[in-house]
């Protein structure tokens, strides 16, 4: 039985505007379900009890003072856009609000 | 849209509030990078690498950010975190350039608080869930179509000025009990908790510029029930006045699709100013899987026991404690104290006694005559162009003698026109009482040409002259002193009250 | 001997002393550049008149007497992967084709104040995701000693241009052992150090918790060198230690290892390693052995689920760290023809400019985020990082270092496992363990294989912080072996 189906292929490249073509959704299907599978196999390990490492190291309370430093000019900062309009980032339409 | 009267409403249904309230912090640089965070600059003039998030930038936190938001914690009764991490919120949205925000997810900064706030006489402790450090997004302006809203633009121009200031969120556990009075409470709250702020220092939260925005969750539940309805999420509300109208017309607008049997969808709306209702936002029936994880970019804060414990005893009064003292300080009653506070008025009345104004008159003048000004012109009492200062000089000159009320006013009149200081108003104005000799003069010609009156007074009815000192004030164009021109009227003719 | 087959110590000290000017030296290998590119395939990107006036600018500094490092003047590429004010930054995606950063990497910018002459952006597999640089977007590099094979990867176009002869230094970045599996493949030594021990800032994020800059070089003391010359706090890395850097120059000088206690991980050799890396990587226990070394057999059990954690974790982090390539502000957009919403154009662009590899791993990753998956993969991985530095933590309790194979077999032919993912994943097995706890690890060439005459690798892994122990164990065994070989072991390669 596969790990990943053809929908939920679908669903995480929606997730991650991705878009993907039919016959592509097979294709990756196809490799994500060999990849999970063997990826899966972190499960096998018994860590109940074992603290997650979200970091390399354990570093903790790393601050800056506040302190305004040099911003960039607003034109290396829209230097790279696509668009620009009055000195802002020009953007497709927005469907919706989010958050 | 139907909606139940709100009595009705009440009857019928019991309300739960629960409000999230995201707080922008008055650092002088973002939350991550060290851009300023100045409001109104030019377009994209307070952005870098980092908070526009260039491939290769990475985030550093603010210090002062995480000492403002540990003080709130303290301030509203909050455990702090020994230990928290920060975590990415994954989602896509033009105005968040990395695509993320920077926020917290299962471990706060601060947690399990209170906060207590009076109504109607009454204390509701309003139970504080957690205390958050996250950060803003950018500020995108809809272009075309007709309103200027995200429905129906074009498209859309984004000013990253805003992206990355520290925003503080501040989630309440559900309220319930509130009963009929939910939308005061929300007021209330609101309104302790911006107080808070000030006091703190930690933000100028200034809901018209969007540096505070109340989301409010509403639910009902029908009398007699104890499960908890659908609630509804109003958000970005940007006054007091609309978070309490807000949950009044949600209240009403849910009880009237609920007595329909209808049912209550999950989901975002947001409130108009101008028809006091909300609308639908998004939905969240299909929920957001936002992909939280620990931010990799930054390591663990692991608060110094005896920095939060400097933190805590250093912490300013608190606004209820400051009120309490000042209550006592000014003799007023609690009424007039409650009055005062809903008004947003202490701290201006406070100021203008401090420079000099007795107690009740800096009441009297900022909750009367200006209050009513304020009210007119639909501004807030601090963005009158008054200050305490000169309010608290025209009280020393009605106490002076110089002016009387009616000239006061016109004083206050002068001032909020730009005319200058009250000083410079009185003189160019020519506010100035009588003297004696000139009144003296005033009160000869009214009593000459005012048989009648003088007549009926002689005769013992001592109310009549009313009229004559009515006679004098206009004679003088108000510039006599009432009381005065009262006792010289009397004297003259020889009656004693 | 022609300046571009001299090291980079004795490059700085020719200029330096005035023999040769920074311009010159620039100039010999542009030549050799212009000269063998073409079969190699090394470079992105090479401005010979922006590299040019670095150089005149540098030779400036040193007339004015500016106190610069040991590499004043010294020619380097980077890895198109650090941000660099003056030549375009891509990593070797189209998403970015073209786009000029308006500002320097950290990496990039102390290179530029000890003097360092940038050549050229090289090559690297789109993002950083690979073992081969045939993911790179625009083509792909080849390794100078078989030119029908992979010079590694991801920082396969840093690795193959120093093993051509194009750079004496480059600059690559390690997530899984894009700096260590390239050096092993093409002869040559790479570095990964200390995770947090250089600084990420402006270097394009594949795994937050991973990716770590490093330095590649022909020889062992120009590669501390130049880690010496970009390493230490920055500030501006949150991830970044703040300690002093380990000394890794006089450790790079001095290759005495008598009594040194060297552990030899059990679950690294056997199945799926070619024959000839495990002869050489024998001789090398030998060797080591001779040299006064204690080596001992070790177990680290937990290694073998470093892989599947590592594409769980990495993954993971890449999924959110690429959301930032939205077509809004800046690099490529697609499909923006004033109908098209936002959402729209992000979907599209990113289809369009990212390669498969990338978005399979960005789908990989969102998939071991999803709220109901997280607990099994991400947050298992989680753990099995935590299992994995404890490992390391017993081992370096009885060891002063690990030592392995860098990769388990010499360099695969072009092609062969493009479209075979998992078979591409397996040429990390060795390299990534250090990459999930943050410790040092070194690859030094040790040698052919046998069957294929293609260089060999030695990992040297030590504890965090314990950089200078893979400096002193890998001039150790660069000593022995090139007083053997009677020279460097490049000097088999064939002729370009
Ligand atoms: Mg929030
Ligand atoms: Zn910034």
């Amino acid at each position: 039985m596969s790990a990943i189906t053809r929908d939920e292929v679908a669903h995480l490249a929606r997730l991650s505007r991705l878009a993907i073509s039919d016959d592509e959704l097979d294709h990756y299907a196809t490799q994500l379900d060999d990849i999970i599978a063997a990826v899966a196999k972190v499960a096998e390990v018994a860590a109940e009890d074992v603290p997650p490492s979200s970091h390399a190291l354990p570093l903790t309370n790393v601050f800056r003072a506040d302190e305004v430093r040099q911003s960039l000019t607003p034109e290396l900062a829209l230097s790279g856009a696509p668009a620009v309009e009055d000195d802002r980032f020009r953007v497709p339409r927005i469907l919706g609000e989010e958050a | 849209m139907s909606v139940m009267a709100y009595d009705e409403a009440l009857e019928r249904y019991e309300p739960v509030l629960g409000l999230e309230t995201h707080v922008e912090l008055g650092t002088h640089s973002k939350m991550f990078c060290g851009c300023s965070t100045t409001f109104g600059a030019p377009p994209n003039t307070h952005v870098c690498p980092t908070c526009l998030a260039l491939p290769g930038s990475l985030p550093v936190a603010n210090e002062m950010a995480i000492e403002s938001t540990i003080r709130i914690g303290l301030a509203l009764n909050c455990s702090i975190a020994e230990w928290c991490r920060f975590a990415r919120k994954n989602y896509f949205y033009p105005d968040m350039p990395k695509n993320y925000q920077i926020s917290q997810y299962d471990e706060p900064l601060c947690f399990d608080g209170y906060l207590d706030v009076e109504v109607d006489g009454r204390t509701v402790r309003i139970e504080i869930e957690r205390v958050h450090l996250e950060e803003d997004t950018g500020k995108s302006t809809h272009v075309g179509g007709a309103t200027g809203r995200i429905q129906g633009a074009d498209y859309s121009i984004v000013d990253y000025n805003r992206a990355g200031i520290p925003l503080v969120e501040i989630v309440t556990k559900p309220i319930p009990g509130t009963d009929r009075l939910a939308p005061e409470v929300a007021r209330a709250y609101a309104t302790e908790l911006r107080e808070l702020m000030r006091s703190l220092g930690v933000s100028d939260v200034r809901m018209e510029e969007g540096s505070m925005r109340c989301d409010v969750n509403v639910s009902l539940m029908p009398r007699g029930s104890s499960e908890w309805g659908t609630r509804t999420e109003t958000k970005n509300v940007n006054s007091l006045r609309s978070v309490e109208r807000s949950v009044r017309s949600e209240i009403q607008r849910q009880a009237a699709i609920l007595a329909e049997g209808g049912r209550i969808i999950q989901e975002t709306r947001h409130f108009h100013e101008d028809t006091g209702m909300t609308t639908s936002g998004r939905s969240k029936e299909e929920a957001q899987d936002y992909r939280y994880f620990p931010e990799p970019d930054l390591v663990p804060i692991a608060p110094d026991p005896v920095w939060v414990a400097r933190l805590k005893s250093a912490l300013p009064e608190l606004p209820a404690v400051r009120r309490k003292r000042l209550q006592a300080e000014w003799g007023v009653s609690d009424h007039d104290m409650e009055s005062m506070h809903n008004a947003d008025a202490i701290e201006i009345v406070e100021a203008t006694i401090a420079a000099g104004a007795p107690a009740a008159d800096a009441r009297k003048w900022w909750m009367g005559e200006l209050a009513r000004r304020a009210n007119e012109s639909g501004k807030a009492l601090a963005d009158l162009p008054i200050t305490p200062a000169q309010v608290a000089r025209v009280t020393e000159l009605v106490a002076s003698g110089t002016l009387n009320d009616k000239l006061a006013r016109e004083a206050l009149d002068g001032v909020l026109a730009g005319e200058g200081s009250p000083d410079e108003v009185v003189a160019s104005r020519g506010l100035q009482i009588a003297d004696e000799g000139e009144l003296a003069t005033i009160v000869e010609q009214v009593l000459a040409g005012n048989a009648d009156a003088v007549e009926k007074v002689r005769s013992g009815k001592i109310a009549a002259v009313g009229a004559l000192v009515g006679g004098v004030m206009k004679a003088s164009r108000g510039k006599a002193d009432a009381a005065r021109a009262r006792e010289l009227i009397l004297e003259k003719l020889g009656v004693s009250e | 001997m022609s300046l571009i087959h001299k090291t980079a110590a004795e490059l700085g000290a020719l200029i330096a002393s005035g023999q040769a000017s920074a311009a010159e030296v620039a100039e010999a290998h542009l030549d050799r550049i212009e000269q063998v590119e073409p079969k190699v395939r090394a470079f992105l990107h090479v401005d010979r008149e922006v590299t040019l006036e670095q150089a005149r600018a540098v030779d400036e500094r040193i007339r004015q007497g500016e106190k610069l490092g040991p590499l004043a003047g010294v020619p380097i590429a980077h890895k198109d992967i650090f941000a660099t004010r003056d030549m375009p930054t891509t990593a070797a995606s189209k998403i970015l084709e073209g786009w000029r950063p308006p500002y320097d990497a950290t990496v990039t910018a102390r290179l530029r104040k000890a003097g360092l002459v940038i050549l050229g952006k090289t090559n690297l597999d789109e993002f950083a995701m690979g073992s081969s640089t045939e993911n790179s977007a625009y083509h792909a590099t080849h390794n100078p000693w078989d030119l029908t094979r992979v010079p590694g990867g991801s920082s396969g176009g840093s690795s193959a241009a120093v093993a051509a002869y194009q750079a004496p230094l480059s600059t690559g970045t390690d997530t899984g052992g894009s700096i260590r599996q390239p050096a092993a493949v093409t002869g040559i030594v790479g570095m990964k150090p200390t995770y947090g021990g250089s600084s990420r800032y402006g270097l394009i994020a594949f795994a937050s918790s991973l990716d770590t800059p490093g330095p590649f070089a022909r020889n062992v003391m120009d590669a501390a060198l130049l880690h010496a010359a970009f390493s230490g706090h920055d500030p501006m890395d949150s991830t970044s230690i703040d300690a002093a850097v380990p000394d890794v120059v006089e450790a790079a000088s001095n290759a005495d290892i008598a009594g040194m206690r060297i552990g030899v991980v059990k679950e690294f050799g056997g199945e799926g390693y070619q024959q000839g890396v495990l002869n050489r990587f024998h001789d090398a226990v030998e060797l080591l052995e001779s040299l006064g070394a204690k080596v001992v057999e070790l177990s680290c059990p937990s290694f073998t689920t470093a892989l599947p954690a590592y594409y769980l974790i990495a993954p993971s982090e890449c999924s959110s760290n690429l959301a930032r390539f939205d077509a809004m502000r800046y690099g490529l957009r697609v499909g923006d023809d004033g109908t098209r919403s936002a959402e729209e154009v992000m979907a599209l662009t990113r289809a369009a400019g990212f390669g498969p590899e990338v978005k399979r791993r960005i789908m990989l990753g969102t998939y071991a985020l999803s709220s109901g998956y997280y607990d099994a993969y991400y947050g298992q991985a989680q753990k099995v990082r935590t299992l994995i530095s404890r490992d390391f933590e017993a081992a370096f309790h009885q060891v002063d270092v690990l030592i392995s194979p860098t990769t388990p077999t010499t360099a695969f032919p072009i092609g062969e496992r493009a479209d075979d993912p998992m078979a591409m994943y397996l040429a990390d097995l060795c390299t990534i363990p250090s990459n999930l706890s943050g410790n040092a690890a070194m690859s030094v060439p040790i040698g052919l294989a046998d069957e294929d005459n293609l260089p060999v690798g030695l990992q040297i892994m030590a504890p965090v912080l314990g950089d200078d122990r893979c400096y002193r164990v890998g001039a150790a065994v660069e000593k022995a072996l090139e007083s053997r070989w009677g020279g460097p072991l490049l000097k088999e390669a064939p002729a370009l």
